[in-house]
């Protein structure tokens, strides 16, 4: 069904990051106007998620060329569930970023980025053309290399070096392998796409053009063996900036991987075992990553690897009870990852510092943020009935019915590493004694009333998102059920593109 | 660095570079040229200007800060791909008049889209490149 409306989320950012420029340098104003376009963007995305979920898949033809010639957008479940995340964790990090975003940043311009960002990730959720698609991952990094920089710190720099080289790497490997299915089969648009490669005699040539996706999105969701840019990058910009990247940017690459190998690429038994092979080494590489490492931020990096294993192996076991299981673990883990980043943040108001070594007695201190941050640690670790624990026994029956013990054995190792790592974490930050220079370094108790609520209520909003997902898993698992009937049987997607 | 001969010479060039910019934005829809081109021969105008006479005196005729070309450029090409909506169209459908405008020709909303690029590139270029003269100076 034609519906105009589907754009708006992006509209709705690129009208508020217009009026953020309109208001250069003035500090308030932008804290404000960012939260409202945030509320804004979030209020349009429950709506359309609404629509889809009850209705038919929406279209759009921009400007209004037909299909297969024009760019489309497409408002599916899958879409538009990824969209409401999105506007979510935008919400949290608006409000976050109003007091944990220094005003030097927001004097350079920090708010009009995380816009235009938000706008990029809300449209390469949307597109349903396959070139328009990378240049929403334009818009995306581009935007990111700013939020990554703006400060200008020395380690920043250097983190951001890293991601730049590696992301611009795998933009050309997502082009290159554009240039040759637009070669090979003389279409963009993905529904279209989906129909033509199959007349594609060569089937070697779509199984290489298959392999330049791989690489391209593997880099840009950091799995194995192209993950080493994240840990070194993920820790240097602001708390805030990291919790959009940790939550959103990498899921855009898995996004990808979801669409690109369920409607063009039906993967065949070599790219099954070798999607396999690197979501398992994610999940084992992520996790050990993860243990040695003392940092909190670090730690969380190595685990958003770790998780995004889980996802790939379970697109590598392409049955419709793998499928619900990933797309239950991506919503869980997009609320999640975020808040955990929002989390480190704060316990770096509260204590001066992320190391472990250095943090101790929060619990004592301040029992009901401890006791919140318990809930987000205990959902990642998948303690039932919490968020992480649903998707899991789809995970492990996916894995079961397939015989694919090797996954198995990931999933069992991943979560054990997980819940020592949160284990460990409470212990470290919570429980333990602290040093005795660290209450000096308190920045939290001095601040007025305000400042303080504008930090903890984004953490305890993601922690009800989370709490929501995990006691309210029927609904979850309806919605998944429904997206991963889309990805197994994209028919009615293709005649909602194509036929009018 | 204060010549005679490039004062002069930019006092003649300016308005022709202006003019040649316009020129290029108006004929860009179906010919070469268009908002982006025409953008950067306009800032290039202003760019010879500031050579020549400072970077201060440019900002003195531009009479806006450089930045606020590039909100302005973004506002007019968001607007006008948002305003088929209201005829019932898909966002970015180039709605055009029936009479032809003298001189300009036929005005449709794809225009405007090309002028609000034309103020983003200018803004654009002037700030990277005024940012840069006048810290080093």
């Amino acid at each position: 069904m034609i519906s105009h409306i589907i754009i708006a989320p992006v509209l709705v950012h690129l009208f508020t990051a217009i009026v953020l420029l309109a208001f250069w340098e003035k500090i308030l104003a932008h804290r404000i106007i960012s939260i409202v376009g945030s509320l804004l963007g979030l209020i349009i995305s429950v709506r359309l998620f609404t629509r889809v979920l009850n209705g038919p898949i929406l279209t759009m033809n921009a400007a209004n060329w037909d299909a297969p010639f024009g760019i489309v957008f497409v408002g599916d479940l899958m879409s538009t569930t990824f969209v409401l995340l999105t506007s979510i964790v935008a919400l949290a990090v608006s409000i976050y970023s109003a007091t944990g975003v220094s005003k030097g940043r927001i004097r350079y311009g920090y708010f009009p980025i995380f816009h235009f960002l938000i706008l990029g990730l809300n449209g390469a959720f949307l597109t349903g053309d396959i070139f328009n698609l990378y240049v929403w991952f334009e818009v995306i990094i581009i935007s990111s290399f700013v939020l990554l920089t703006i400060g200008g710190r020395k380690p920043q720099l250097e983190g951001a070096v890293k991601y730049m080289t590696l992301n611009i790497l795998a933009s050309t490997f997502f082009l290159t392998g554009i240039a040759i299915l637009y070669g090979i089969t003389g279409t963009l648009n993905i529904a279209d796409l989906s129909q033509k490669i199959l007349l594609v005699e060569k089937r070697a040539i779509v199984n290489m053009t298959a392999m330049f996706f791989v690489i391209g999105f593997g880099i840009k969701s950091a799995l194995f063996p192209l993950y080493f840019w994240l840990p070194s990058s993920y820790h240097t910009p602001p708390s805030a900036v990291a919790a959009v990247f940790g939550g959103l940017l990498t899921k855009v690459g898995i996004y990808g991987f979801l669409r690109v190998f369920t409607l063009i690429f039906i993967p065949d038994d070599f790219i099954q075992l070798l999607l396999m092979g690197i979501g398992v080494m994610t999940i084992i590489t992520g996790s050990f990553g993860a243990v040695i490492k003392n940092n909190l931020r670090r730690i969380f990096s190595y685990l958003i690897l770790c998780h995004l294993g889980f996802v790939i192996g379970g697109l590598a076991l392409f049955t419709e009870i793998a499928f619900i299981g990933l797309i239950f673990y991506l919503i869980h883990d997009i609320i999640i990852k975020s808040n955990l980043f929002l989390m480190a943040g704060l316990i770096r108001q509260l204590r001066g510092s992320m190391d472990l070594s250095r943090l101790g007695g929060i619990y004592g201190q301040y029992p009901k943020i401890s006791l919140m941050m318990a809930v987000v640690l205990f959902s990642l670790a998948g303690i039932p009935p919490l968020s992480g624990f649903w998707p899991k026994i789809y995970l492990f029956d996916a894995g079961y019915q397939s015989s694919n013990y090797f996954f198995i054995c990931g999933i069992i190792i991943g979560s054990f590493i997980t819940l020592y790592l949160m284990a460990k974490i409470w212990s470290e930050v919570f429980w333990k004694d602290p040093k005795e220079e660290a209450n000096s370094l308190d920045h939290f108790a001095p601040m007025p009333l305000f400042r303080k609520a504008l930090l903890v209520f984004p953490i305890a909003f993601l922690a009800g998102v989370t709490l929501m997902i995990g006691l309210n898993a029927e609904f979850i698992i309806q919605v998944a059920s429904k997206i991963a009937g889309e990805m197994a049987d994209p028919t009615p997607y293709i005649e909602a593109v194509l036929v009018k | 660095m204060k010549s005679v001969i490039l004062q002069t010479a930019t006092r003649y060039m300016h308005p022709i570079l202006l003019l040649f910019s316009v020129f290029l934005l108006l004929r860009g829809h179906y010919l070469p040229g268009g908002g982006f081109v025409g953008g950067l021969v306009a800032s290039i105008a202003f760019v010879l200007h500031s050579i020549a006479y400072g970077t201060q005196q440019t900002l003195k005729i531009l009479h806006f800060n450089p930045l606020s070309f590039i909100t302005a450029g973004l506002a007019l090409a968001t607007l006008s791909m948002f305003l088929p909506v209201f005829f019932g169209y898909p966002v970015m459908t180039g709605l055009w008049l029936n009479q032809p405008f003298p001189v300009v020709g036929l005005v449709g909303s794809s225009l405007f889209f090309d002028m609000g690029v034309y103020f983003v590139v200018v803004g654009v270029v002037l700030t990277i490149l005024f940012t840069i003269s006048l810290e080093s100076h």
